[in-house]
């Protein structure tokens, strides 16, 4: 199959949409997370709605995508919330709290999988899928779920841009405005769980993590301004969401999910080697830089 | 022995090999690091098996370790490049390494038995299956053989240079104006947990090891402020949820790794809300006593401050105070209340005045 009649294949065409769809959210929302030094949320919390998949299955014996999305918007949250807790009330640090969290819950949904399997004709096939993402097989459905997710994320964004941008570059500040840190905080990271939570079943949990950080840094790379960057973001998400799925299509035996992972590697490789954005950190963040790396 | 005690004791062993370089990880605010080398190392095994064609080969340990160096390596380079920071440079390196091994299995290992579900969720109940055979004789499990070498190395690579290892932790300037080498301590650290984590990914996956290497640490760190005895204690939590683990597993029939690592979780909850000095309580009822002290010594220096002026009945009436502090009444009385009781001040005619003893010394 020639790549031009790919693009009228219709399942390429809901794959292709889905992808570029949630390359587009993932760098928005992928933005905010990479400014503000959370990137690795990202592998937490999908890692972390295992277990809130593997309850809603448990409790309704329901394979309905939606209802299975709520749990692990559920868990995801949960876990978040844990984790900003155990940083806020101990002297546990983020990176601790982070990779306990995510190891602890992925323990629990294993251990509710293993649950699952031994009641009888509980058929738990797709839920893998969930693992492991699956951007093949995407469905319509689906693609409504991710365009939904990313078009209520938007208006999100839009609406609290001003207070979004404050609090990803300097906190103290917003905090000291007046402004309520601690609920956008929370909304911003509800934001980041639903936008990771709608891209589980494209590219799976591992690799989903991938898709909120890289766009977001290849954008960083070739401009200082935060509206260029979350618009460059996108399309860059977009673009190697479009060009992975054609990579998958196209050659045999190649999976969707790491072939999207390595398209916005290489715009990061790209955009790492010819950016033209550099960081003014000043002397003091270099001075510190040369104290930490001795 | 019987399956269950080898599974115990390799879930022990997992567990104690594991909380030794964990406990340095937590220290050098390195956790999610584990995260990454365990994801890639599915790389390096890859590559070994793709090169031998076996999955017993000491091959697959090698090239598990290399790539867990690289992950490291390639993180590294990108935060020096000071155009990415370090959370996003993990977040970039381990997703790019594991998406080839995804790719590699599919397109050239796939009619094996080497599927990513295997090495990322692992089963320890298997494990008494494959059995360590020499010259005939059946000298118990695989896993218990290797992970006790890991185990034994580890303790050794402790006990040689855990004075470097504390300086290289606590403070690396120093360390490195005093001639240690921080980034080969830093590399044979990484080493450590790359090693520990190939050997213990077959028993209970790659992602678990990640709940083996942090959480009993994590819980030891809020326990205590010495780090031998962090070490000693991360060991202790470390085995004891592994049984309590393998017994709730055995209760419900579920992933013996899974309920392990629950019992982590929960044994780290219970640290985290109760621990002495660093709990959750013990925080929260320190925050709250100093709230009350600096609440205190507000109402002391307002009532100080208005001694003696006209205003006084006024400010320091303690049917008026609470309007001038700006604060709601029932709290102002409660804290008039509390100094009164400690005699550092004295109602007269309604008017609160600081006690004389408390008056500073060579006041105005």
């Amino acid at each position: 199959m020639s790549a031009l009649s790919l693009f009228h294949d219709y399942t390429f065409q809901v794959v292709a949409l889905g992808a570029a769809l949630l390359g587009m959210t993932s760098g928005l929302i992928g933005s905010f997370a990479v400014l503000r030094r959370e990137s690795l949320l990202g592998d937490v919390v999908s890692h972390a709605a295992l277990p809130g998949i593997a309850a809603v299955f448990l409790m309704t014996g329901t394979k309905d995508t939606v209802w299975l999305l709520v749990g692990a918007l559920c868990s995801g949250l949960a876990a978040t919330g844990f984790i900003l807790g155990v940083v806020r009330y101990s002297r546990i640090r983020f990176d601790t709290a982070l990779a306990l969290g995510m190891s602890v819950f992925f323990g629990l949904g294993l251990v509710l999988l293993t649950y699952v399997q031994k009641i009888p004709n509980s058929n738990q096939a797709g839920l893998q899928r969930f693992i492991f993402g699956q951007a093949a097989i995407l469905l319509k459905g689906d693609i409504l779920v991710i365009a939904v997710t990313g078009a209520v994320l938007l208006a999100l964004t839009l609406l609290f841009w001003k207070e979004l941008k404050l609090l990803s570059f300097d906190p103290e500040f917003a905090r000291s405005l007046g402004l309520p840190t601690r609920a956008l905080n929370v909304l911003l990271s509800a934001m980041t769980v639903a936008a990771i939570i709608a891209g589980l079943q494209t590219v799976g949990v591992i690799l989903m993590s991938a898709m909120l950080v890289a766009p977001a840094v290849a954008a960083r790379q070739w401009t200082n301004r935060l509206g260029v960057m979350v618009g460059l973001a996108s399309l860059f998400g977009a673009v190697s969401g479009v060009a992975g799925t054609l990579a998958s299509s196209a050659a045999a035996k190649l999976p969707a999910g790491p072939a999207i992972v390595v398209a916005a590697d290489v715009i990061v490789l790209v955009s790492l080697a010819f950016g033209r954005a550099r960081e003014s950190r000043g002397r003091r963040g270099r001075a510190a830089d040369r104290v930490s790396r001795a | 022995m019987s399956p269950a005690l080898e599974i115990q004791l390799i879930a022990v062993l997992v567990a104690v090999a594991c909380a030794l370089p964990g406990c340095f990880l937590v220290l050098r605010r390195m956790s999610m690091m584990s995260d990454a080398i365990t994801h890639t190392l599915l790389l390096g095994i890859v590559l070994a098996f793709l090169a031998t064609h076996s999955l017993t080969s000491p091959f697959l340990i090698v090239g598990a370790a290399s790539v867990g160096l690289l992950t490291v390596w390639m993180a590294e380079a990108l935060q020096h490049s000071r155009r990415v920071s370090e959370d996003s440079a993990i977040g970039l390196t381990f997703p790019l390494l594991f998406s080839i091994a995804i790719v590699l299995i599919t397109r050239y290992a796939d009619s094996v038995h080497l599927d990513a579900d295997a090495v990322l969720l692992g089963e320890l109940a298997f494990a008494p299956f494959d059995r360590m055979i020499v010259g005939g004789a059946d000298i118990g499990p695989r896993a218990a053989w290797s992970m006790g070498c890991v185990l034994l190395l580890n303790l050794a690579a402790l006990s040689l240079f855990f004075k470097e290892l504390k300086l290289t932790t606590f403070d690396p300037v120093l360390a490195a104006l005093m001639g240690f080498a921080p980034v080969w301590l830093h590399y044979g650290l990484m080493a450590a947990v790359s090693i520990t984590a190939v050997a213990a990914f077959q028993a209970v996956g790659s992602i678990l090891v990640v709940a083996f290497m942090i959480g009993p640490p994590a819980s030891a760190y809020l326990l205590t402020d010495d780090l031998r005895r962090m070490v000693v204690l991360s060991a202790l939590i470390g085995g004891l949820n592994a049984v309590a683990g393998y017994w709730m597993a055995a209760w419900l029939d579920v992933s013996i790794a899974g309920s392990i690592a629950v019992m982590t979780g929960l044994s780290f909850l219970g640290v985290f809300i109760l621990s002495p000095s660093r709990g959750l309580l013990s925080v929260v009822r320190r925050r709250a006593r100093q709230r009350m002290e600096y609440r205190e010594r507000i109402v002391l220096i307002h009532l100080h401050h208005h001694e003696g002026s006209g205003t006084e009945a006024q400010e320091s009436g303690i049917d008026s105070i609470h309007r001038h502090l700006g604060w709601p009444r029932p709290l102002a009385e409660a804290v008039l209340r509390r100094l009164e009781e400690r005699g550092r001040i004295r109602i007269e005619g309604g008017v609160a005045k600081p006690a004389d003893a408390d008056r500073p010394e060579g006041g105005e």
